[in-house]
């Protein structure tokens, strides 16, 4: 999984590198307007869009505390050392990598080279900033969500031209290069948070605080309505339970709901690059398949932390696998269920949907379900304890797993199509569907075998804790 | 009612675990002491089919552990915290134990009923899930968890460890009563010579992987398990 993190990191820089030398031939050629003003003018959405990438992607590195608290290390040490850690991450250096060459184009191009390195280093302490506001703000939900209602609300009265924030904001980036002293401000700024996060981390230094770690107050819920399916029950009393008390599967309803959303995008006529009918079968397969693929990928991950009592107890596999694959399949058809506002698209838009959902419940949770016997992963449960460690769980590798899943069935539909017409490609899709569901009792007898055969390994794998 | 034969565990050329030949009969008391790499752990893990053997096997009550899963329901155990499900409560951890262990919730209540004292208020409608309490009152769940369903075999991996002298004082008496029932066979493992001996009536010591005595517990036995650990 690494190497796709990798190899996404390189694509990213390569794109960032490419648009720092390009961007200012092209906003010359094409918009005929002064780069340093245009670019200046929509900074505050990248700062912005910056932000709120960082607040998804960018994980607080995980510093254990504890053990450095009666070592003869000085407290303001510590906390400075876990700052600066944060500073040290691929989400400051990109910025550079569009900046640097932007700036180097600017001075070649006749701009006053000592304006533009002030000007630079204005944008680069904000880039800092950035940096620090985010690990203040990952820990408080209330305040992100707060912040993104606030940009989406500035953007929309933007793109009615109702209010253009950019016009104040613009002046005030452009300002770093035209007056000397402005560029103090970000500096200042940037001091600032630093005293503010190291003000915050040193109050939570304690083992009675920050460092104590969440404990909530539990109900003992019983789900008695579960218990007419017997063993199937059981499980899925448990599962319901681990998505309800903890961070990391909570986040795998999120996702479901952010995937059924996603199809808008694709559906909306909005980008031109997602018009073709497979990408429209893409879309389709997406929408219902959120928690499918975010929740179903992890099993039996997320037992992990007990698994050497589910294998030593009476627990037969086929109805352990059996409960995990009915979780899916509920979350599929609710996803189907609330899609329905699709049909604002047109009902063959919907039809494809409900395609897809088809496909996703026959085909998708079997292979699902399947790697999910091969993946050893342990997963971390529990709440983080320490102060800076990683509070939020959003995972890129559930992305990059789900991706090879969705090419089969746009490939089928895509053959349909071009071959025959639109609706066969959905018939060939559906039929797909159907057909892995029909073949459901040996996918579960498969699923279980593969459980026995990897079954020390994955003991194995579990208990190593890294 | 448990059989090892020719059992042999080697990682990376090391052998860690070599038992030719141990018989355990049914309603034993079993207690195994030893220093640590002893292999202690690792004969419960196989006896669980936790771990593969590298040679030979282990039968209990005529079910070869790591060909069947017909040993599984008459088997429970309690080795360290990967047999608690973190975010269950106590109460809804006994009831999953005893549903898989064809128990109802009734039958459940009367076990935790019986154990009130072991539980010392600390654990029963306490509003905290057992990942958010201590680790002794962890302990206090999984051992009580094993007794769920009244198991054939049961087996605890250093049970006394981190339990408050009292908890001790009373965990004894549970396993004395087991041990007392002639159709439970229990397999206790401990660090403390003292506890081992009041609990079982035979007491294995294993060092390096293998068994270097093997005694029916009598008055002598303190005084002999003494004079072998002391260096």
């Amino acid at each position: 999984m690494k190497i796709f993190m990798i190899i996404a990191a390189i694509y990213f820089s390569l794109i960032f590198l490419g648009a720092g030398v390009a961007t200012f031939y092209l906003i010359k050629k094409e918009l005929g307007q002064d780069p340093l003003v245009l670019v200046s003018k929509f900074l505050i959405y990248y700062t912005v869009g910056d932000l709120l990438m960082r607040l998804f992607f960018q994980k607080i590195p995980i510093i254990n505390i504890r053990p450095l608290l009666t070592l003869p290390i000085k407290r303001s040490t510590i906390i400075n050392f876990a700052i600066g850690k944060t500073m040290v991450s691929f989400f400051n250096f990109i910025h550079a990598l569009f900046f640097v060459p932007f700036c180097v184009v600017l001075i070649k191009e006749g701009y006053n080279p000592v304006n533009v390195i002030l000007w630079l280093l204005a944008i680069w302490s904000l880039t800092y900033c950035v940096n620090l506001l985010n690990t203040l703000l990952t820990n408080k939900d209330s305040l992100l969500i707060g912040f993104v209602v606030i940009v989406l609300v500035l953007g929309a009265l933007q793109y009615y031209n109702l209010f253009d924030i950019t016009t104040v904001t613009g002046s005030f980036y452009y300002g770093f290069y035209t007056t000397y002293y402005l560029f103090l401000v970000p500096i200042a700024l940037l001091a600032f948070l630093w005293i503010a996060t190291f003000k915050y981390f040193r109050k939570n230094l304690y083992l009675d605080t920050g460092l104590k770690g969440k404990h909530e107050e539990a109900k003992t819920e019983n789900y008695t309505w579960l218990n007419q399916f017997g063993t199937m029950g059981t499980f899925l009393k448990n599962d319901i339970k681990l998505i309800r008390r903890n961070k990391r599967s909570k986040t795998t309803v999120v996702m479901s709901v952010l995937f059924l959303f996603y199809g808008i995008l694709f559906f909306s006529s909005g980008i031109e690059a997602y018009q073709g009918p497979m990408m429209q079968m893409f879309a389709a397969i997406f929408v219902t398949g959120g928690f499918l693929f975010t929740f179903g990928q992890f099993v039996p991950s997320w037992d992990s932390a007990y698994y050497p009592l589910m294998m030593s107890q009476n627990i037969p596999y086929r109805d352990y696998i059996a409960s995990k694959w009915w979780l899916v399949v509920i979350g599929t058809v609710i996803s189907m269920l609330l899609s329905v506002f699709y049909m604002y698209y047109g009902f063959s838009i919907y039809l494809s949907i409900l395609v897809g959902a088809i496909y996703n419940i026959g085909v998708n949770s079997h292979l699902i379900l399947l790697g999910g016997a091969y993946t050893k992963s342990p997963i971390d449960l529990a709440s983080s304890k320490q102060a800076f460690g990683d509070k939020k769980a959003f995972n890129v590798k559930t992305l990059l797993l789900t991706i090879p899943k969705l090419l089969v069935p746009m490939l089928l539909y895509g053959v349909g199509f071009y071959l025959i017409s639109p609706e066969a490609g959905l018939a060939f899709v559906a039929a797909a569907g159907i057909l892995g569901f029909a073949f459901r009792n040996k996918m579960f007898t498969i699923i279980e075998r593969v459980y026995k055969t990897e079954k020390y390994k994955t003991i194995n794998a579990y208990s190593q804790k890294n | 009612m448990i059989q090892v034969s020719n059992l042999r565990k080697t990682y990376n050329g090391v052998t860690v675990l070599n038992i030719g030949h141990l018989e355990i009969p049914q309603g034993e008391s079993f207690g195994l002491v030893g220093n640590n790499g002893a292999g202690k752990t690792t004969f419960f893990s196989l006896l669980l089919d936790l771990i593969e053997p590298s040679n030979g096997h282990i039968t209990s009550n005529h079910v070869q552990v790591n060909k069947s899963e017909g040993w599984k329901p008459f088997t429970a155990a309690f080795l360290d915290e990967t047999f608690l499900i973190g975010y269950l409560t106590p109460e809804e951890y006994f009831y999953f134990i005893g549903e898989l262990r064809g128990q109802n919730k009734a039958d459940v209540d009367a076990l935790l009923k019986k154990h009130e004292d072991f539980f010392n208020d600390e654990i029963l409608n306490k509003k905290k899930y057992l990942r958010d309490l201590s680790k002794g009152n962890q302990k206090k769940v999984g051992i009580i968890a094993t007794l769920i369903g009244n198991p054939q075999v049961i087996i605890l991996d250093e049970p006394f460890a981190n339990l408050d002298p009292s908890t001790q004082f009373r965990l004894k008496k549970i396993i004395k009563d087991i041990a007392d029932n002639s159709t439970t066979t229990i397999l206790v493992s401990s660090h403390d010579l003292a506890h081992t001996i009041e609990v079982s009536n035979r007491i294995v010591v294993m060092n390096k992987g293998e068994v270097v005595k093997d005694i029916k517990t009598s008055a002598e036995t303190l005084q002999e398990l003494e004079q072998y650990f002391a260096v």
